[in-house]
């Protein structure tokens, strides 16, 4: 017997079909992964069984959890199931902790909740917890605040808040989402060593199908609230049935080709032993101030022409060194030139002119109250003679067909596009101007996997059409893989490697840099040949 | 904590030092000798400069400032140049009716707003949110002397279960100066009230779409239960500003309330002592009222600490 079943789960919020006739099951013991892009229902599916979802929600189908008719069940019965039959862990450690109370304290509650027992053995079983989890009480003490944990430690405090009732369901939202690639890759082989050692069923929430590959037993593809298609992993992959399937797998490893490099290359960025430190507070009245050492001694010469990757895990540096290249922050030694000129906080606007950047998250990096006209012409007053009237209009529509979007677009507001169309215009708000540099700083990061691989298909072809310089600076390392011709890999402030992007990735020198490809999920190499898809014509 | 506390009452200290020195300043500055307002414009030059030698005012500047300071620590504020007598007994005389009623009037707005947001932040959009702000909606736009007025109305002249105004004194007993403070807290407490209520709602409501507060349900806490255990705690922090900023308010800013009530506190002594420009007890008074917004500021700033572990260690 199954410890989930799901049947014909529908939801709808306000008339909004959020999932259509989901079923799916998880036995005890198994590893169920949904995967689908975002708007594809998988976490609410996940918030369904924990009997989490808005008020406001019409429920319809029929949800089993072992013996228990979760969507039958009163409150009280729900309240007695959460965090003892069924645990849950979520997509963002940093916010899922309550920031005032003590690691300990956090997972005693849970075993407070659902057992008469004394706080003093409550916080017994949180201290065996967390040290299962990887926070022995010698090195991580109970008494210490969220604040005080990294992101992949916090991630460990809330499995073991989860778990140490031994629910014999874990729902993980996105677990390793938020995290970097070598901590996702420690919390992933925790989460499966605790499904074996537990016996627990694990329904396992999650976007990135390489993450899926290497966890799952089965698989289950959902799009636009519906489940496309399920089976298991091995079977699967072998055999994409679904066309989407399909497409997601080949957008996840989506490959672009890049245009030659030019013959004759002008150096256009010119870093030299940049030093960026940081004062940090002073531990008491009088003692000297120390200094975090955000970027150290980093030299690199970037050429017309050049696509450069920049990866390295958070807090290594990369932001820092992007917003002293950009000319927003001093360096304390060393020196960066753009185009011949030292960069600077006091630069000249044309300077800045020359360099323009896309940011990561493309719902925050626009005003809502500008038309897309207004936003992309932005960069206008950086330049001494800014086109005006019919030229401008020229100008914003050049600007906006070279991204694929329409010269109409530009009398639309912001929140009309898609989360992808908004890359596109933060990329001709870019281009607009002509600059000689771009730098992409996680330009991709935030969005889909087909979204992406259409924004990376897109920088390509911007590659040769406007022969295209650019910085791309990413957390993940298939990404920069395909779009740039050489990569600098960074680490605590320091650049550690850097030569051919595909030499790097194949024949990896440094410690850091094979630790890094070696955590990197990857997909499984079964390319689905043309024969499925005309062995199987009827099911698209 | 320990090191953050003395942070602090470091702080407190320089502040106070900076507010003396700029209250001094401020009001030797302003235009108008004491000495040759109370003497009428008839007075002679002799016996004006005789006077100031009396009244202390013929010393130089820093000496002033100096006695003055040195006075206050040791609890000498000097003599009224208006009553002759020492302005630590008038001053001493009106805490007793203004502290109290700052105090009384904050512990009402406190019991009224936290059960008031904590309700209409349980009930979003729900008929009982929607009465509540719109309760608070008046309480915030109604003055609050005209509260006061309504009150007396009421409950003094129609219900008379209150006086009108005075004060009782604390004489015969504590109900009885309580009583007689009533009507002028409440009629301070209903606007503070209301901000606060409204303050706490939008607090606790911020708190409860927090991924925590989501958190603390999947673990098995009810809707109640996580809302008390860990959202409360963590919708403080706005608060408590406001109940400071409230309080420093309210010790300094019932003048007009007083003077509904004809209450015998701090604020007419300001207004009156300001009027026949009895210097040394206007800044007297103003000394006073810093050492108190700073103090409860200082208190705030204590039990943010203890509230925000985050605070803590930042320092």
């Amino acid at each position: 017997m199954s410890l989930l079943e799901i049947k014909n789960l529908s939801v709808s919020i306000h008339g909004t079909d959020i999932l259509k006739d989901v079923s799916l099951t998880v036995s005890p013991g198994e590893i169920v992964a949904i995967t689908g892009e975002s708007g594809s229902g998988k976490s609410m599916t996940a918030l369904a069984i924990m009997h989490l979802l808005p008020d406001d929600a019409q429920v319809s189908g029929a949800i089993h959890l072992e013996a228990v008719d979760v969507l039958s069940a009163s409150e009280a019965e729900m309240c007695a199931i959460r965090g003892n039959a069924a645990g849950m862990v979520f997509q963002e450690p940093m916010t899922a902790l309550n920031p005032l109370k003590p690691i300990g304290a956090q997972v005693a509650e849970t075993v407070l909740i659902h057992t008469a027992t004394t706080p003093a053995k409550a916080e017994e079983q949180a201290r065996d917890m967390l040290a299962r989890v990887g926070l022995p009480e010698d090195r991580f003490p109970m008494s210490r605040y969220p604040h005080e944990l990294s992101g992949g430690q916090r991630q460990r405090v809330v499995i073991a808040m989860a778990i140490v009732q031994r629910p014999r369901l874990l729902i993980a939202d996105e677990p390793t989402t938020a995290l970097d690639v070598t901590t996702q890759a420690q919390i992933l082989d925790l989460l499966k060593e605790l499904v074996a050692e537990f016996g627990m069923g694990m329904l396992m929430i999650t976007h990135d199908l390489a993450v899926v590959s290497n966890m799952a037993d089965r698989i289950v593809v959902m799009r636009h609230g519906k489940v496309v298609e399920q089976g298991k992993t091995q079977a699967l992959f072998s055999n994409m049935r679904h066309p989407y399937t399909r497409a997601l797998f080949e957008a996840s490893g989506h490959k672009v080709s890049l245009p030659r490099l030019p013959a004759d290359q002008q150096p256009l960025l010119e870093v030299k032993n940049a030093v960026r430190d940081y004062a940090l507070p002073r531990t008491r009245l009088f003692a000297p101030r120390e200094y975090a050492h955000a970027v150290r001694d980093v030299s690199f010469t970037l050429r017309a022409g050049d696509r450069v990757g920049l990866v390295g895990e958070s807090g290594c540096g990369k932001s820092t060194l992007t917003r002293a290249i950009l000319g927003l922050e001093p360096l304390q030694s060393g020196e960066i030139r753009a185009f011949g000129k030292p960069v600077g906080p006091d630069m000249d606007p044309s300077l800045r002119a020359g360099m323009q950047v896309v940011f990561q998250d493309p719902f925050g990096s626009f005003n809502p109250r500008h038309k897309v006209d207004r936003i992309i012409t932005e960069p206008f007053h950086l330049i001494p003679d800014p086109p005006k009237g019919s030229e401008r209009s020229k100008a914003i529509a050049e600007a906006l067909g070279a991204v694929g979007l329409h010269p109409s677009d530009a009398q639309k507001y912001i929140h009309e596009f898609s989360g992808g169309q908004r890359q596109r215009i933060a990329i001709a708000r870019a281009l607009i101007i002509r600059p000689k540099l771009i730098v992409f700083d996680e330009a991709v990061s935030a969005l889909d996997v087909s979204i992406r691989a259409q924004i990376l298909d897109l920088i390509a072809d911007l590659s040769r059409s406007h022969s295209l310089s650019y910085l791309f600076i990413s957390h993940d390392l298939s990404v920069v893989r395909t779009v740039t011709d050489t990569v600098m890999v960074m680490q605590a402030g320091e650049i550690v490697e850097q030569g051919i992007t595909e030499s790097v990735f194949t024949n990896p020198q440094h410690p850091y840099t094979q630790s890094l490809i070696a955590a990197a999920p990857v997909l499984p190499p079964v390319l689905p040949g043309p024969g499925h898809l005309t062995r199987r014509p009827d099911h698209v | 904590m320990l090191r953050y506390s003395l942070k602090r009452l470091l702080s407190l200290i320089v502040s106070l030092a900076v507010a003396s020195l700029v209250i001094f300043l401020v009001i030797e500055v302003a235009p108008g000798d004491p000495a040759s307002f109370m003497l009428g414009i008839n007075a002679q030059p002799d016996t004006i400069a005789a006077l100031r030698a009396e009244l202390g005012l013929d010393v130089p500047k820093t000496e002033r400032y100096l006695n003055w300071v040195s006075g206050m620590v040791t609890g000498d504020f000097g003599i009224s140049y208006t009553y002759r007598t020492p302005v630590s007994t008038m001053i001493g005389d009106r805490m007793w009716v203004s502290l109290p009623l700052a105090l009384y009037a904050l512990a009402l707005s406190t019991l009224i707003a936290f059960p008031a947001g904590v309700y209409a932040a349980s009930r979003r959009g729900k008929a009982g949110d929607i009465a509540v702000m719109g309760a608070t909606q008046l309480g915030v736009a109604v003055p609050n002397f005209w509260f006061a007025m309504m009150m007396v109305l009421i409950f003094a002249i129609n219900l008379r279960w209150f006086g009108a105004g005075g004060f009782a004194g604390w004489d015969d007993g504590l109900l009885v100066g309580l009583h007689s403070l009533t009507l002028p807290a409440i009629s301070l407490a209903l606007p503070q009230a209301a901000i606060l209520a409204r303050v706490m709602r939008s607090s606790l409501l911020d708190i409860m779409g927090e991924d925590f507060m989501r958190t603390a349900r999947a673990k098995g806490l009810s809707r109640r239960q996580a809302l008390w255990r860990h959202g409360l705690r963590n919708a403080m922090i706005p608060v408590l500003t406001i109940i400071g900023l409230q309080f420093s308010f309210l010790i300094a800013g019932s003048i007009i309330i007083e003077k509904v009530f004809f209450l015998p506190g701090l604020g007419q002594l300001v207004f009156q002592s300001i009027s026949s420009r009895d210097l040394i007890v206007v800044e007297s008074v103003v000394m006073l009222l810093v050492f108190a917004v700073i103090v409860v500021n200082f208190c705030v700033d204590l039990a943010y600490g203890a509230v925000d572990p985050r605070l803590r260690s930042r320092t």
